[in-house]
């Protein structure tokens, strides 16, 4: 694939004001599909099922089967509705978006077209350079997910080339809710980390919620980015371009980045962009033309007449809303101003990704300085290397208990890190680890002090300059000492220690 | 209403995926034509003040509980009325330049 001209960044800016739309689909861990009961593989407990054995005849759309609304499903989209500072429909309904392509075996997709369940919102979008944003929201609807295709044949995996495609219906039916923003306007420079930033405020909000796994590269949270550019002082937008196939939030922040580029390019050189959808390939960082939109995408969408309208009613809707957890930029100004953080101190942490982990360290008993240290300090430094998850390595409770082994004396950061590591290894809680490893700081005065004469007579020039009131000399037997207690010392003692013993 | 033209049912067809030739593309123009005039009578006992519906019985919020239910398929059962099928799953010809 000819990797297209690209103009610089800065310049584009310069020439053209980026403007950008996002569509973010959310996975809805409910236990059963939207239409069907059949088990919804976007919730935990069905993970890694066989292919097609999380279906009933509805998700095959066989004759006679007909879709009745999870009411689950229903509850969780409106509770995301309100959580983006939505209207709720008092009254919606579902249409069919008619297509033919193996994913969907109705050749219809149940979706919301006329009547969305939710609209008219906006949320706030923290950047990871603290800028703040609102995001104006157009709709919130419910629709089913498609089934998976493998395409066969093709050297790539990839449609073009293929002899055949596999279906898999598991996922067909999977509840899901497409948010779709306004267009965004005023994001300049900072559009593609908006557009990040964007997405990971949505994924905070579904996993505030509990309502969807919101693992990206699971597929539960996926987003297409419309892209436009309009020279400067022009009124009228551009023409946009669909980026779908964005399976992280990096590659969102890519990509938008990408077709402003691209787009800038072929509009300084006088061409013209075509209304397409592209696809965001994570391994070149590029983006290829996808089809162009056009006779295809008349979807003829009519009300749906297998199902009843959805009337949510006024003590529902105020239920869930009185339900509501606090919103995630709230929620990180109340942390921020708890925790005593500086701007920088906080925006590290937040950018980590690591907040729900350090709350919950917080939480387990730890300050909130020592959980930061350790979260944004040794944890991440072993995540990084191993490339996995700093989440999924220690729990927040052992954290805390590590952190209390600090406080307490028991441990130096030494052997705390060590500990750390013993944890990670699964040998147990921080105290199993220390007891197993005999790692505990040598409290024992007694032991100390015979170390420190040991290393005070072997050393008597040291011990002379100590006497003449050097007492910066100390470290050479403090160094001794701790070496010889194997690191489980606590400098600052020993070093008292010293002093006294040298005297004495 | 307008009338129902061959350019349109030649889109139709394209659309739903199915080969049509000249002759049945007119014979079914003038078919489709003759549907929409019949349902074309709908509209003169539709007064403003009949509300358009989309559902004839006057029900709302009909819901299902989140449980499994007891018509899930097997793999073999799904595949059961399946032309072709490879490995559990159904087998498709490649259709090009039309991922969703």
């Amino acid at each position: 694939m000819a990797r297209a001209e690209l103009m610089d960044f800065d310049k584009a800016l310069e020439l053209f004001e980026p403007v950008i739309g996002l569509e973010v689909h959310v996975e809805l861990n409910t236990t059963t599909k939207m239409f069907s009961s059949a088990p919804n593989p976007a919730n935990s407990q069905f993970h890694g099922a066989e292919p097609n054995t999380l279906i009933t005849p509805v998700c095959l759309g066989l004759p006679g089967s007909l879709p009745v609304v999870n009411g689950d499903a229903v509850k969780y989209s409106i509770s995301l509705g309100l959580a983006l500072g939505c209207e709720i429909a008092p009254s919606s309904r579902f249409a069919r978006k008619n297509y033919f392509y193996p994913d969907l075996a109705k050749n219809y997709q149940i979706s919301q077209y006329d009547e969305p369940i939710a609209f008219d919102g906006e949320v706030e979008v923290e950047l990871e350079n603290g800028r703040v944003f609102t995001v104006p929201i157009e709709r919130a609807h419910m629709e089913e997910d498609a089934g998976k295709l493998t395409h066969v044949g093709g050297s790539t995996g990839r449609i073009q080339g293929a002899e055949y495609s596999l279906v898999d219906y598991n996922r067909a039916g999977v509840p899901l809710v497409e948010i779709v923003t306004r267009p965004i306007f005023g994001g300049e420079a900072d559009t593609p980390a908006l557009a990040k930033a964007y997405v990971a405020t949505i994924r905070d909000i579904v996993l505030s919620l509990g309502i969807s796994e919101a693992r990206m590269e699971r597929g539960n949270l996926r987003c297409d980015a419309n892209v436009s550019l309009r020279p400067r002082g022009q009124e009228k937008l551009g023409t946009r371009t669909e980026t779908k196939n964005v399976n992280s939030m990096r590659s969102v922040e890519r990509a938008v980045r990408y077709e402003i580029q691209r787009q800038a390019a072929i509009l300084a050189g006088g061409g013209t962009i075509i209304q397409e959808t592209r696809h965001w390939h994570e391994d070149t960082g590029a983006t290829s033309a996808g089809r162009p939109k056009s006779d295809a995408d008349d979807y003829r969408y009519f009300p749906e007449p297998d199902l009843l309208p959805v009337v949510p009613s006024k003590e529902l809707v105020d239920e869930l809303r009185a339900a509501l957890p606090e919103a995630p930029a709230a929620r990180r100004r109340r942390l921020k101003s708890e925790w005593g953080f500086s701007d920088d101190e906080f925006q590290i942490v937040a950018n980590s990704g690591m907040l729900n982990e350090l709350a919950e360290t917080v939480a387990a008993g730890a300050t909130p300085a020592a959980a930061r240290k350790w979260w944004t300090g040794e944890i991440a430094r072993l995540a990084n290397a191993a490339d996995v998850d700093a989440s999924g390595l220690v729990s927040p409770e052992h954290v805390a208990e590590l952190a209390q082994l600090v406080d307490s004396g028991t441990l130096t950061d030494r052997l705390a890190r060590q500990v750390l590591e013993g944890v990670i290894a699964g040998e147990g809680s921080p105290q199993q680890v220390v007891d197993a490893r005999g790692l505990a700081v040598v409290s024992d005065d007694g032991a100390l002090i015979a170390a420190i004469d040991e290393a005070l007579a072997s050393q008597p020039d040291v011990l002379a300059k100590i006497r003449d009131g050097k007492v910066q000399a100390a470290g050479a037997v403090i160094g001794a000492v701790m070496k010889a207690m194997q690191g489980k010392a606590d400098a600052a003692r020993v070093r008292e220690l010293v002093l006294e013993r040298a005297q004495a | 209403m307008s009338e129902i033209t061959a350019e349109q049912v030649a889109h139709l067809a394209n659309l739903a995926r199915i080969a049509l030739t000249d002759e049945e593309i007119g014979h079914l123009t003038t078919e489709l034509g003759q549907i929409m005039h019949a349902v074309e009578k709908v509209s003169e006992v539709a007064t403003p003040d009949v509300p358009p519906t989309s559902h004839p019985i006057p029900m709302q919020n009909v819901f299902r509980d989140d449980v499994v239910g007891t018509t899930v398929l097997t793999a073999d059962e799904a595949l059961a009325g399946a032309p072709e099928s490879d490995d559990s799953r159904f087998k498709v010809s490649a259709i090009l330049g039309e991922e969703q």
